[in-house]
């Protein structure tokens, strides 16, 4: 067993929706995970506003960055590195998380690591299953993801199986909470209604899964439209909505196409490792039902606990940490956040000729 | 005392390095776009060719605005951050001070940056140390009684003729001025305002249609 002090030490920031999360990691241990949330900010608007969340993150940041080191009892000038969600996500809100890493790292004299948001939900798993299974097959899905991602390196090879095609499925929850009058976010909620209700009362439609359709792309826009419409008619008819048979039966369609063409894509590629993350992944009925397809298939799932599922900054940390123990080249300073990074770009190294970092570095704690 | 200024609440990227006596050295590149790319780069080419460490430095400022709201951040967001690391005070100074302190207008003027749609970011001074009014967010048309006849300076008011006829340089704040204008005020023992942003405006509550990024295709 490895000396856990020579394992990097790194603090995460990610901002890239509504959540300012400062994770601090030392190689694939846990040491802090401070998030603050806008959620109740948005919540009247029935979804994430970026202006709202841009400002929280803003406000949030330094006490958030305190909190995790005291958190983890560690002083920043032990840090290893910093690292940073630099995109996909909200343009605005990833802005705010990369100046303050970019600050934060120059300010300490350490190596800035701008990371894929997506990898390194991949990559949390390390901080609960231990190092992933390469190669690794991924199902992400919360309110901006629902991507099937084959990772045979986490910090440079992630390929891309499947997407949805229109809405995330996280969105779709949202939606018919919305419409069923169950508040925002929707996910929570719908699963604690599905509890007490009937999965097969209702036959909803399940999205892109005829035989000709893409094997592993997903769309949840028909459905939502469907489950809506369903709910409209009862009430036109002066009926009263099963609440509970409405939210099971939505939440059965969702999950089936997801563990459906999850499990099929490892068969597909001979993979026998499925990780689950994104805020999606905390949905109770998505981890039984995989568990139960997952087993029949001879598939080892890894699930996270629904703390690390939802963004936070420990997994952007977990990648960081695991960037620095590849050897990875760190970030410029001229880092920019960039909403539409694409899965396939784990990271955004630098020019390489950086003389920056050295700079710093003497000019600082020499 | 060695303070480092920087703001970002006009289409600027401006730095400067200020020894409690003088300027001593400042750099200002225009790009509204790339306030993030550019920022980090300025200060370490600064305090570079200043032959000097980023822990030298005993303050921050920072242009608290009004400004566009994701290009003020990025500096307010440097500014807190800087403050963290190295344990040292961050002092705001609102943006458009920085401006007036940088004219030589005698008597009373107006200062005016563009806040995009079509409004403007303004203050009126009775002279470059003293703003009387604002700072506000106003369509120039809305204002143009108030600020009749006075000279103008910013790129707000350049952008109106019809408001401000008598409009000239400066366009942009420099973090030169902002750095003088708080060594001044924190030599006379003036409490300077918490580096918190001045929006100005409510955020627009309008959750985009997807309103999270979908993976890229
Ligand atoms: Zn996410």
């Amino acid at each position: 067993m490895t000396d856990m002090r020579d394992e990097p030490l790194v603090l995460g920031i990610e901002t890239s929706c509504d959540e300012t999360g400062v994770g601090i990691v030392r190689g694939t241990t846990l040491l802090a995970d401070a998030v603050a949330s806008s959620v109740d900010e948005h919540a009247r608007f029935g979804g994430v506003v970026p202006e709202v969340a841009s400002r929280a993150h803003l406000e949030a940041m330094v006490p958030t960055i305190e909190r995790a080191l005291k958190q983890a009892g560690v002083s920043a000038k032990d840090l290893d590195g910093i690292a940073v969600t630099a995109g996909p996500g909200l343009a605005g809100a990833l802005l705010v998380g990369v100046s303050a890493a970019k600050a934060y790292a120059y300010a300490l004299g350490k190596p800035l690591y701008g990371v894929n948001h997506l990898a390194s939900h991949i990559c949390v798993d390390q901080l609960e299953h231990g190092p992933l299974p390469e190669p690794t097959m991924a199902l992400l899905v919360s309110g901006g993801h629902s991507s099937l991602l084959l990772s045979a390196d986490i910090t440079s090879d992630v390929r891309p199986m499947g997407a949805t095609i229109d809405d995330a499925a996280g969105e779709a929850f949202d939606k018919i909470a919305r419409v069923l009058n169950l508040g925002f976010p929707g996910g929570p909620v719908i699963d604690r209604y599905a509890r007490e209700g009937d999965p097969e009362a209702i036959n909803f439609p399940r999205g892109l899964t005829g035989p000709r359709d893409p094997a592993y792309d997903f769309s949840f826009s028909g459905l939502k439209t469907a489950v809506a419409r369903w709910i409209e008619a009862k009430r036109a008819a002066g009926e009263e909505v099963p609440v509970r048979d409405v939210a099971a039966s939505f939440q059965e369609a969702v999950v089936d196409v997801l563990t459906r063409k999850a499990v099929r894509a490892c068969r597909d590629e001979g993979v026998d490792h499925l990780m689950i993350g994104g805020g999606v992944a905390a949905n109770s009925r998505l981890r039984a039902l995989a568990q139960e397809r997952c087993e029949a298939a001879g598939i080892r799932l890894r699930v996270p606990r629904p703390k690390l599922c939802t963004d936070n900054g420990a997994m952007v940390a977990a990648l960081g940490a695991e960037m620095i123990r590849r050897g990875r080249p760190a970030s410029g300073w001229d880092l920019s956040a960039d909403s539409s990074l694409p899965v396939t770009q784990t990271h955004v190294p630098g020019d390489g000729h950086d003389h920056v970092h050295e700079l710093s570095k003497e000019n600082l704690y020499s | 005392m060695l303070l480092l200024a920087l703001d970002t609440a006009t289409p600027a990227i401006t730095v400067a390095l200020h020894d409690g006596t003088a300027v001593i050295a400042s750099s200002t590149q225009v790009d509204a776009r790339r306030h993030g790319e550019l920022l980090l780069p300025a200060v370490d080419r600064l305090l570079a060719e200043a032959g000097l460490g980023l822990d030298a430095v005993t303050g921050i400022v920072a242009g608290i605005g009004p400004g566009p709201y994701t290009g003020l951040r990025v500096g307010l967001m440097t500014a807190d951050t800087f403050g963290l690391a190295l344990g040292v005070p961050v002092y705001g100074v609102c943006t458009l001070d920085g401006l007036a302190y940088a004219t030589d207008i005698d008597g009373p003027f107006v200062v005016a940056t563009d806040a995009r749609r079509k409004e403007v970011y303004w203050a009126r001074y009775a002279d470059s140390r003293t703003r009387v009014t604002g700072p506000s967010v106003d369509r120039p048309a809305d204002i143009a009684d108030e600020v009749a006849g006075l000279p103008a300076v910013g790129a707000g008011a350049l952008l109106y003729p019809d408001t401000f006829p008598q409009a000239h340089e400066p366009q942009h704040v420099s973090a030169a001025a902002l750095a003088s204008l708080a060594a001044e005020r924190l030599a006379a023992g003036e409490e300077l305002p918490a580096p918190r942003p001045l929006y100005l405006r409510r955020p627009d509550a309008q959750v985009p249609k997807s309103y999270k990024v979908v993976t890229p295709k």
